[in-house]
């Protein structure tokens, strides 16, 4: 007998567990990524002359679709510009800054600025860890900078954004990737011309 | 009584009620007379020289309790006794006869017992199971290690728990078995799809963990394992306790915790590998002769670390990590684990009833409710920081029934039916596009099988089951994704809504599912035994690979499920050929396993983000063919020192474009030399040699990539993601003693050394391979006490 009430016992738990979890039929939830960056801006301001502003646009994100690529116009020799960076994710409206976040843990972030060997150019830090967080430290953070190149040319430049990266192992302050470690979250390279 | 001939003969087998087992060396004795008779290696027994009347036969066994029957003897008679059987808990004086067969009696298969599985109960499940020749395993670092059986895992390997079917989110390669092998007393692989009872989709194996048998007398028993060992400083504690009474009653408890920090290569701290554990089971029953009922419930809790240098952003630091050779990120020793981990939780609850009804079998009814609940933490930015990247929670309820019919000596069969209900819900608060989406699956299964012995030395058995499930998802695709997929032609019915940049698809997908099992078990003598199974099994696509869309951040690539996808059929023959010539014993295992459909992984192409180029990994369906052979051989050299080999070998073959599988185990050999002793207090001393080969079969998948090197150079490279790491060998030092240290207690002191030469190595089935070395030196002292 004992067995019996058992099994009608079970029987009975199973039909109350399934009919319960049967019944939501609810459509999901729809998520739109917050932390994707879709777009990578790089405005560049000379003391004299045009705004040159580079842009890499990724609406999918992960998605098949390629990033496109935009570029203002030419740098000119022998002027200094100084640079910003801007990242956004435009998946989301409005659009989400993600500079913000970016400043809030700029001791865990930095961005990395690098010109292929044929072009005659340099880029030096224009920010602090300090700037953002007050906390004192003099690594550099990258979401300023200032760009000069010296001759004409054409070549590719390169920016990157380490997510964690080592920021006191030898050369990284001053902008060199190679001891950096760390993870990339950006790595986007635009063919630039210098006049 | 009139005058007769006293000739009749009394032939039967001796079987373990609980199991069905034979039982080997059983005394029957007819009380008053001078007549007795012990069963054979098969069970069986003949009492001769009764006349005609009423008997009454006493049967004794080394693990049961003493029984009497009477019976009625009028001419030759046939009959089988059933005793109680008594699994040794205590003290384990009597090892245990072979397992009841999990797959047919001709499969392929391997037992291990609680001796060996105590001996990893600081491990995992996976590393119990290497033991096993022909199993290997499929590795994220050291702590997530999944089986392999014959060169085939995760989806294609069932692992039955207490009788419960895993539903953890196994397809997944970084997902190991979320359960606690301390809860086993012994642990069955069985090399094939012949386990019919367990599912049709086993194309790889099965493998079956039982629990603590509770014998019907009144006793109360347990044991506890302290563990400990230098890399990773890690702590194990495993307790259990066992109170039964001689009416059937019983009470089980057992519980584990364990914990370790970063493990150390050779060279370096694996930073971010540490390890929390805890894990509960607890249960209760009534195990009468004709009746009884099984409650139990598992609790598996853990949080694992993910090595800090495999998590990477991009290709680049893939192609950054392979060629420097050493991790980017080395970190101190610590007991912390951080992002990246997996926190994961599973729940088993169980009932299960049986009752027997004399002249036909056993009726058994068992429902089981799992939840697994899986969190994966990735190195976020922002507000998001400390949020699960993946969040899942799986819920499976199972109802099962099986009839067993062993009324007559030579046949044995099984009819079963099956129904679960699944559903998975991913949490959307996690702000990452869904890896799996929200389904739910029903599915109902329906087999038989067979056993019959057609002569004293053979057994035949056949088994045929079928599955039906239907899978009801919904999921969101990025519009971007639908085309290029080109999925509109084929499943723009599918589509609910189109929102934005997304649409909400409700794909519901039907399989049937047919799979089937036969063979021969044969004995030549008592010293040589053939078996042969042939069976072909039928597995249904798994949610990740129809639906996976997304990036993998420990491999830096893009992964690609398909819905176009169908079943895998696969057709294995098998054959197991054992002897023993004097001191010499040896086992081979040769398998030819036929895969049509079968579902790989492989990569197409380039896609380019914000975070430069990553590979595309698509999920396709190809013909394949496996074959090898697994080796065992043991000599006794003398009564103490024996020495043991064993030698796995797969080939894997995508036939259609005729180029090797991907991540076949490479070839390896283990060899043991061991001293015993009884009498100096069971003392056992091991060196063993692990030596796996270089695995020189691999498919080419390496492939170029254009990227910015640190001196901003823009550079065309291959990426060299194939090729398998050079060959190693491993030395492993064993040692144990046991101590009486109570009259109901046995201490047993176990000392081992892992890696013993500190070889710095990485071996071709480890996901960490790309990033570091594989673990270094290990001590590790065990203190077990039976009570």
């Amino acid at each position: 007998m004992k067995t019996i009430k058992i099994s009608i016992l079970s029987l009975i738990a199973l039909i109350g567990l399934n009919s319960c979890s049967s019944d939501d039929d609810s459509t999901p939830e729809i998520i739109n990524e917050e932390e994707v960056i879709t777009t990578v801006e790089v405005v560049l301001t000379p003391t004299t002359g045009d705004v040159v502003t580079l842009k890499s646009i990724d609406l999918d994100g992960d998605g098949p679709n390629a990033p496109v690529l935009s570029i203002s116009g030419p740098l000119q020799a022998g002027i200094l510009y100084n640079g910003a960076i801007t990242l956004k994710n435009e998946t989301v409206s409005p659009a989400e800054l993600i500079n913000e976040e970016i400043e809030e843990e700029s001791d865990e972030h930095q961005f990395f600025y690098q010109f292929s060997s044929n072009l005659d150019a340099s880029v030096t830090y224009t920010d602090t860890e300090n700037d953002y967080l007050s906390n004192g430290s003099t690594n550099p953070v990258g979401l300023t900078f200032s760009l000069q190149a010296n001759a004409a040319a054409s070549g590719s430049f390169t920016v990157t954004l380490i997510h964690e990266p080592n920021k006191d192992a030898s050369g990284v302050a001053e902008g060199t990737l190679t001891n950096a470690g760390g993870e990339r979250d950006v790595e986007q390279t635009f063919s630039i011309t210098v006049e | 009584m009139h005058s007769q001939k006293c000739d009749n003969t009394l032939t039967g087998t001796v079987r373990d009620f609980h199991d069905g087992n034979i039982l080997v060396n059983a005394t029957l004795s007819v009380n008053g007379y001078d007549i007795y008779a012990i069963s054979d290696f098969d069970g069986k027994y003949t009492l001769d020289g009764l006349c005609a009347g009423f008997y009454t036969i006493t049967i004794t066994h080394p693990e049961c309790e003493v029984a009497e029957f009477g019976i009625d003897v009028n001419g030759n008679l046939s009959k089988d006794f059933k005793l109680e059987h008594h699994t040794e808990e205590l003290s384990a004086v009597t090892v245990k006869g072979e397992n009841v067969n999990k797959g047919s009696s001709s499969s392929a298969e391997t037992v291990l017992q609680s001796a060996t599985i105590e001996k990893y109960s600081n491990a995992s499940l996976g590393d119990a199971l290497r033991e096993v020749t022909g199993v290997s395993s499929l590795n994220t670092g050291s702590t997530v290690v999944k089986p392999v059986i014959q060169g085939l895992h995760s989806s294609r390997v069932l692992i039955i728990n207490n009788g419960t079917r895993m539903e953890d989110q196994e397809w997944g390669v970084e997902h190991a078995p979320n359960l606690d092998l301390n809860t086993a007393s012994s642990i069955t692989v069985v090399k094939g799809a012949s386990a019919l009872r367990y599912g049709g989709d086993a194309v790889g194996g099965v493998i079956v963990t039982d629990i603590s048998k509770a014998p019907s007398k009144d006793t109360l028993f347990g044991k506890t394992i302290l563990s400990g060992a230098s890399n990773g400083r890690s702590l194990g504690l495993t307790t259990s306790l066992l109170k039964a009474y001689k009416s059937g009653l019983y009470f089980l408890g057992q519980g584990t915790t364990k914990f370790a920090g970063d493990l150390e290569s050779p060279d370096y701290v694996l930073s971010n590998t540490g390890l929390n554990e805890r894990d509960f089971s607890l249960g209760f029953g009534l195990n009468k002769f004709t009746y009884g009922f099984d409650v139990y419930y598992s609790f598996y809790d853990s949080e694992v670390g993910i090595l800090r240098a495999s998590h990477i952003g991009s290709v680049s630091d893939l192609v950054r990590a392979i060629n420097s050779g050493t991790p980017n990120s080395i970190t101190d020793f610590t007991y912390g684990i951080d992002a990246p981990k997996q926190d994961v939780q599973h729940h088993l609850a169980k009932i299960s009833l049986f009752k027997r009804f004399e002249n036909a079998g056993k009726l058994s009814l068992d429902y089981s409710f799992q939840q697994n609940n899986r969190k994966e933490f990735d190195i976020r930015r922002g507000d998001d920081k400390d949020k699960a990247s993946l969040d899942l929670q799986l819920t499976t309820h199972t109802l099962a029934t099986n009839f067993l019919y062993d009324a007559a000596t030579d046949l044995k069969a099984n009819l079963g039916l099956e129904g679960s209900y699944q559903e998975n819900f991913p949490d959307p608060n996690t702000g990452i596009r869904r890896l799996i989406p929200d389904y739910e699956m029903y599915s109902f299964g329906a087999y038989t099988t067979v056993d019959i012995n057609l002569t004293d030395n053979l057994r035949l058995d056949a088994g045929i089951r079928y599955d039906y499930s239907q899978i009801d998802a919904q999921k969101y695709y990025q519009s971007s994704r639908w085309e290029e997929r080109d999925y509109e032609s084929d499943f723009g019915d599918l589509v609910v809504d189109r929102i934005d940049n997304q649409l909400l698809v409700n794909p519901v997908f039907d399989y049937r599912n047919f799979s089937a099992t036969v063979g021969a078990h044969y004995d030549l003598n008592s010293d040589f035994d053939l078996k042969f199974n042939l069976s072909t099994a039928s597995r249904a696509p798994n949610p990740a690979e129809l639906f996976s869309d997304g990036l993998h951040h420990s491999a830096a690539i893009i992964e690609l499920g398909d819905l176009r996808l169908d079943k895998e059929q696969s057709y294995k023959a098998s054959v197991e050929f054992n002897g023993q010539l004097g001191d010499f014993s040896f086992s081979l295992n040769p398998f030819y396993n036929q895969i049509d459909d079968f579902i790989i992984l492989e990569p197409n192409g380039l896609q380019f983000t914000n975070r430069g180029a990553f590979p595309v990994y698509e999920y396709a369906q190809v013909n394949a063919r496996l074959y090898g052979i697994d080796v065992e051989a043991g000599y006794r050299i003398s009564q103490e020192f024996d020495i043991k080999s064993s030698f796995a070998y797969v080939n894997g073959e995508d036939l259609d474009r005729e180029r090797p599988l991907i991540d076949m185990p490479a070839p390896n050999l283990n060899t043991t030399l061991s001293f015993f002793k009884t009498e100096w207090n069971n003392l056992n001393i091991s060196l063993r040699n692990q030596s796996v080969f270089e695995q020189t079969r691999f498919p080419d998948n390496d492939f170029d990539i254009t990227y910015v090197n640190d001196g901003g150079q823009e550079v065309t490279e291959s990426v060299a993601v194939s090729e398998p790491p050079a060959a190693y060998s491993l030395l492993y030092f064993a040692s144990s003693i046991d101590l009486n240290i109570y009259k109901q207690s046995k201490l047993t002191l176990g000392f081992y050394i892992d890696n013993v030469l500190n070889t710095s190595y990485r071996d071709y089935l480890n996901r960490q391979r790309y990033f570091v070395d594989d673990l270094g030196r290990n001590f590790r002292i065990q203190l077990k006490i039976n009570y």
